[in-house]
């Protein structure tokens, strides 16, 4: 009985909290600013990078740099298809496209491992970056695109949409076979080979998922940026957040991700705003100081946290019963 | 009936041979044994045999099946487990997530989850890991990664299970329970092949032995046949 209830009170908190935020988010347009709307579409993107991010890499260790060639090309089938189609189909096709490519490089790469897997990833946006400009000035003879303009929240809800979809999936995968899975590959690839793990194919296919929510969640903010050429596109600050934003949140616990993006992006705002000069500065000083002091990052800390008032309220509890006593 | 066989298998790492032209052949049921002095190519046959590598020539059957080029979870889902010389558990992962693995994704894959973690109680229950269910693999000592190890290999429903130096760096009473564990592992109908260099421990309870040297072999035969092989002594001792 005891057992049962906190069992229930382990999912009733968190699954109460994620349905008020996300009636909060979904009622947002309602009656917020048009500024925060906008502020929330850039903060979605980045926790919807961060997330998919983390559900390839964060159990395997494979450490990707590919986000922003993923987005790219989610950002690009926009540009290419927004005017022939709806924009629901326009995001579909934007994650199929970048599927398409995770897989195959994923099939290419994920024989590499460690650094040469990074390197690799990193030098797949700058490849696809030159391929593009040469094809666009060369070909077409011009540099950016125009994208199709839509109102700021169909943008937004459509960005909604696929941060939902982000989760889902991510938990899903979390909490499936395949996530501990993947975390045995994480521990011991040959080992989780030997004990039958298809593990490339189970390597490729959770990239590719994982590329699926980046490419539709650029098909998204490309309507947003309304003019694209490829260094906007497939800018390596895209590769590098969702990494940043991963480990300031920790990866230990599913939201750690969420809230490091969130801050993150919220911060990255701030920060812009008020101190232009000295945005940067600022945001390096904070990232050094979360990695040298919160090593399992911001969810570690609210675990900690958590741990120490439960310590106290148990420690206040005994001392009333012994004061009771005598 | 063979369960394992190889013909002229052959390895060079480099210019280096690590295994030339060796025939081998485990029969069902047996527990064979496979020594032979540091470098002689023992790990490198069960990387074969696992499908960690790929020989350079030769072929290797497993129950009359050509099974050299197929992949490690390929030969594992055939039926044949293995354990390493250098203990590899997902150090992170608890006792019961490890062997759980090895239940999800091994022959019996397909079973529901409730299947899999009944059996998984099951065999920590076998390797005398019941109580560390909960822990985290990093946090056993030596002896009980091994047995953990042998419940993970054991989970994935082996016909042959492939130990590679489960005592080394065991205690006399480590030994001893690991030799226990090994006749009731052969007690369940699972064949064994293992590399060991406990001499008491191969000597007691192994059918047959296979000397390997220089990645040659050079004997086979009963522990007593080996124990007197005049060419075994002279390997380990020195003429």
């Amino acid at each position: 009985m005891n057992n049962l209830t906190l069992t229930s009170k382990r999912f009733v908190a968190p699954g109460v909290i994620t349905l008020v935020l996300l009636v909060l988010l979904a009622t947002l347009p309602r009656y917020a600013s048009a500024y925060t709307v906008i502020l929330l579409t850039s903060i979605l993107m980045y926790v919807i990078l961060t997330v998919s991010w983390t559900i390839f890499s964060g159990p395997t260790g494979y450490v990707s740099l590919a986000p922003a060639a993923f987005l790219g090309v989610g950002i690009y089938t926009s540009a290419l298809l927004g005017r022939t189609f709806p924009l629901p189909v326009v995001i579909g096709m934007g994650g199929l496209a970048s599927f398409c490519l995770a897989l195959l490089i994923g099939a290419l790469t994920l024989r590499l491992r460690g650094v040469y897997f990074t390197i690799f990833t990193f030098g797949l946006v700058e490849l696809i970056k030159n391929l593009l400009l040469w094809y666009e000035v060369n070909i077409k003879g011009t540099r950016g695109r125009f994208v199709v303009v839509v109102d700021n929240q169909t943008i937004y809800y459509g960005m909604l949409i696929v941060f939902v979809m982000t989760l889902l999936v991510a938990y899903w995968i979390r909490r499936s076979k395949f996530g501990l899975a993947l975390q045995s590959i994480g521990e011991s690839e040959e080992a989780a080979a030997h004990i039958g793990i298809n593990v490339t194919l189970l390597k490729v296919v959770t990239f590719a998922i994982s590329a699926v929510f980046m490419g539709a969640a650029g098909a998204v903010i490309a309507t947003r940026w309304t003019y694209v050429d490829p260094y906007i596109a497939f800018n390596y600050l895209f590769s590098f957040m969702p990494v940043l934003m991963a480990i300031f949140g920790g990866m230990g616990l599913f939201y750690g991700p969420i809230l490091g993006a969130a801050v993150l992006g919220y911060l990255e705002e701030i920060l812009i705003t008020r101190f232009p000069y000295y945005y940067m500065l600022l945001f390096g000083l904070i990232l050094v100081i979360v990695i040298l002091f919160l090593p399992n990052g911001l969810a570690g800390l609210i675990q900690r946290g958590g741990a120490a008032l439960r310590q106290l309220k148990w420690q206040q509890g005994d001392g009333a019963r012994k004061h009771a006593n005598t | 009936m063979r369960i394992l066989e190889g013909e002229g298998v052959a390895k060079s790492f480099g210019g280096l041979a690590a295994l030339c032209h060796v025939d081998f052949g485990v029969d069902q049921g047996q527990v064979v044994g496979l020594i032979g002095p540091n470098g002689a190519g023992k790990t490198t046959l069960f990387n074969l045999i696992s499908g960690a590598l790929v020989p350079d020539s030769g072929e290797i059957r497993y129950k009359g099946k050509r099974i050299t080029g197929c992949k490690p979870h390929q030969i594992c889902r055939g039926g044949v487990a293995r354990t390493f010389q250098s203990v590899k558990v997902f150090a992170h992962l608890t006792a019961f997530e490890n062997v759980l693995l090895g239940s999800l994704f091994g022959r019996s894959r397909g079973a529901s989850s409730a299947e899999a973690a009944r059996e998984t109680a099951e065999l920590l229950e076998f390797v005398g890991l019941s109580a560390m269910r909960t822990t985290p693999a990093k946090d056993l000592i030596l002896s009980n990664q091994k047995r953990l190890e042998v419940a993970r290999a054991l989970a994935t429903k082996p016909e042959l299970l492939l130990l590679d130096e489960l005592m080394a760096g065991l205690n006399p009473t480590e030994v001893a329970q690991a030799m226990e564990m090994v006749t009731r592992i052969r007690d369940k109908g699972i064949t064994i092949f293992m590399i060991e260099h406990v001499m008491k421990a191969i000597m007691s309870v192994c059918d047959r032995i296979i000397v390997l040297h220089h990645g040659e072999k050079i004997a086979e035969g009963t522990p007593q046949e080996i124990a007197t092989s005049k060419t075994v002594v002279e390997v380990y001792l020195g003429e």
